[in-house]
């Protein structure tokens, strides 16, 4: 099998491949030298089988997310559906600020995305999945004509992720996402509020116990003094 | 050519450093060192200040070999910090600056981190990873401002090893992380803790929970629990493992994060500052990661990674340079000043 590595992410190599003729992306994720022998395995193991189980709970409940095809816990590698003409949120936001000077049509084409994403990250919670890191990096933007604003939003990078009802994992999934969104995409601060609006309107009957929650886990972050 | 003095006293250290032009021309220190067990508290530290800094200032002009005259800037700690030894530096610092009438800056401590570390180190755009007693960040620069991509949600990597230190009653001299860095080194067994890693966010405080339990099973947490006729418990673990275990775990979570920043930014820099920082273990880890994706670590000593005031002195000289007055009024401490706050007006990049 021959495979071309595509990128070196955070947590391992991408590479396109096949698996049973289809073609495939495999992600490994090679053993990292720098932890400890059982702490690695542990967490490789770990993150395996939550970005498996994340992948068919979110199909199951009708977000898209990349199909998981296989999977080898002994070489660390997954493999998984390949959106080739896809890109980042991360690009997509910053290419559109880029392209248009006019920050009203910036604004109105952003929002159009926000509400796609913010409603794609409520349904993931109303069905009690946390991502465990919310970036624009983990969110994809596929071409797709038939869909609205002909693209799909497709959330990628669920070794992090868990299943949990409760509100906490919520709000710190929430926080993350924010966190992220002002330091990545400083200048745009209206990216969150869109996608947190939207997002109340998807994520089920404890909207208001999740928002308080995120209410509280951000003024923890703020508390927190800084001595040294 | 700019000649700074820089006062920093946001801790457990008072340090006076002199630069000029990027060149180090004094960084004298002394450190408030507690007995073993015992952590360092606002109103005893601000004392052992007051009682240092006179000295200090004149051993840096003297090991400098310059006249009050020679300088262009005070530089001091705004914050963040515990306020009372702040305000030592900072009430210093304003009289020097009418004594001797020269212009007075505020710098925020972790810019002078992060300014620091870029001169001695040469490293043009990093994704820095600042760890100290009180800070864990995970910084990019963007768009004229130190932006914090990862951060702790509870306690700081500094202080969930201080405590530790605390526990285990662990000398804090020359430092409590210098001296679990060392029996670290003896341990052999690794003992699994919790490992917390939100996105590129990471949190200590179950952990250290955890690792307090074992290190003292018989110490009752919950005024609860009825105390119980068992015979006491032996601490399962040695002290040794505990360190070394300790140190793994919270280490592989600040690379984790670190590695995550950098490819979220898509950069290969990685540049390591505060008080944690000079830990070799932490160096090292480092390295093997940047090398597994072909990145580059930097990284400083204790000289310039421990608090100092050379780093609020080259801080300073280079917001001096790029033009930056701050009114006399303005002269006063925060405790909590966020390193996003800053301006970064020195950078045109």
């Amino acid at each position: 099998m021959t495979a071309d590595i595509i990128k070196q992410g955070a947590e391992g190599r991408l590479y396109l491949g096949d698996f049973k003729g289809e073609s495939c992306l495999i992600k490994e994720r090679f053993v990292k030298k720098y932890r400890h022998p059982e702490l690695d395995t542990q967490i490789t193991r770990q993150r395996m089988k939550a970005e498996v189980k994340a992948s068919s709970r979110c199909l199951a409940a009708g977000i898209l997310a990349p199909r998981i095809l296989h999977s080898d816990l002994n070489t660390h590698k997954l493999y998984m559906e390949y959106f080739g003409n896809a890109q980042t949120a991360k690009k997509f936001i910053q290419d559109t600020v880029a392209a248009e000077s006019d920050e009203e049509k910036v604004k109105e084409k952003l929002l159009e995305l926000c509400i796609r994403i913010g409603a794609i990250i409520g349904q993931m919670h109303a069905n009690n999945i946390i991502h465990g890191d919310l970036t624009t990096s983990n969110i994809l933007i596929n071409p797709n004509p038939a869909a609205k604003n002909e693209y799909d939003v497709i959330l990628i990078d669920f070794g992090l992720s868990h299943y949990n009802q409760g509100a906490e994992d919520k709000g710190v999934d929430l926080y993350v996402l924010e966190r992220a969104l002002l330091s990545t995409h400083s200048e745009q601060k209206y990216i969150f509020e869109y996608i947190l609006a939207e997002y109340r309107r998807n994520c089920g009957k404890d909207e208001e116990v999740v928002i308080a929650k995120f209410d509280e886990v951000r003024a923890r972050g703020r508390k927190r003094t800084m001595i040294g | 050519m700019v000649c700074a003095l820089g006062i920093e006293g946001s801790a457990n250290k008072i340090g006076i450093g002199i630069i000029n032009d990027g060149k180090v021309l004094a960084n004298v220190r002394r450190t408030y060192i507690t007995p073993p067990g015992e952590g360092f508290l606002p109103k005893e530290t601000a004392k052992h200040h007051r009682e240092a800094i006179l000295a200090l200032v004149q051993a840096s002009l003297k090991e400098a070999e310059l006249q009050p005259s020679d300088l262009d800037v005070i530089c001091y700690t705004k914050g963040p910090g515990m306020a009372p030894p702040l305000l030592v530096g900072a009430i210093v610092a304003r009289t020097l600056s009418l004594l001797w009438q020269k212009p007075l800056l505020g710098v925020n401590h972790c810019i002078g981190h992060i300014e620091m570390g870029r001169l001695i180190t040469g490293a043009q755009n990093p994704i820095v990873l600042y760890v100290s007693g009180g800070n864990t960040q995970v910084i990019a620069y963007s768009n004229k401002r130190y932006r914090i991509f990862g951060e702790t949600i509870d306690i700081a990597v500094g202080n969930c090893l201080d405590r530790f230190a605390r526990i285990i009653k662990l000398s804090n001299d020359p430092s409590p992380g210098y001296n679990i860095e060392q029996l670290a080194k003896q341990g052999k067994q690794y003992i699994k803790l919790p490992y917390v890693v939100k996105g590129m966010d990471v949190s200590f405080s179950g952990l250290l929970s955890h690792i307090e339990e074992l290190a003292e099973p018989n110490k009752r947490r919950n005024k609860r629990k009825k105390p119980t006729d068992e015979a006491e418990k032996e601490p399962e673990y040695s002290k040794e493992d505990l360190c070394y275990s300790l140190q793994e775990t919270i280490f592989a979570m600040l690379v984790e994060i670190t590695e995550r920043a950098m490819a979220h930014c898509e950069s290969n820099e990685v540049l390591i500052v505060g008080g944690v920082g000079c830990n070799e273990r932490l160096q090292e880890m480092m390295r093997i990661m940047c090398e597994e994706r072909d990145g580059k670590l930097f990284a400083t000593d204790e000289r310039y990674c421990i608090d100092n005031g050379l780093m609020i002195a080259h801080a300073g000289a280079e917001m001096f340079k790029a033009g930056t007055k701050m009114p006399f009024e303005d002269a006063f401490v925060t405790q909590r000043y966020r390193t996003d706050e800053v301006l970064v007006n020195w950078r045109d990049d």
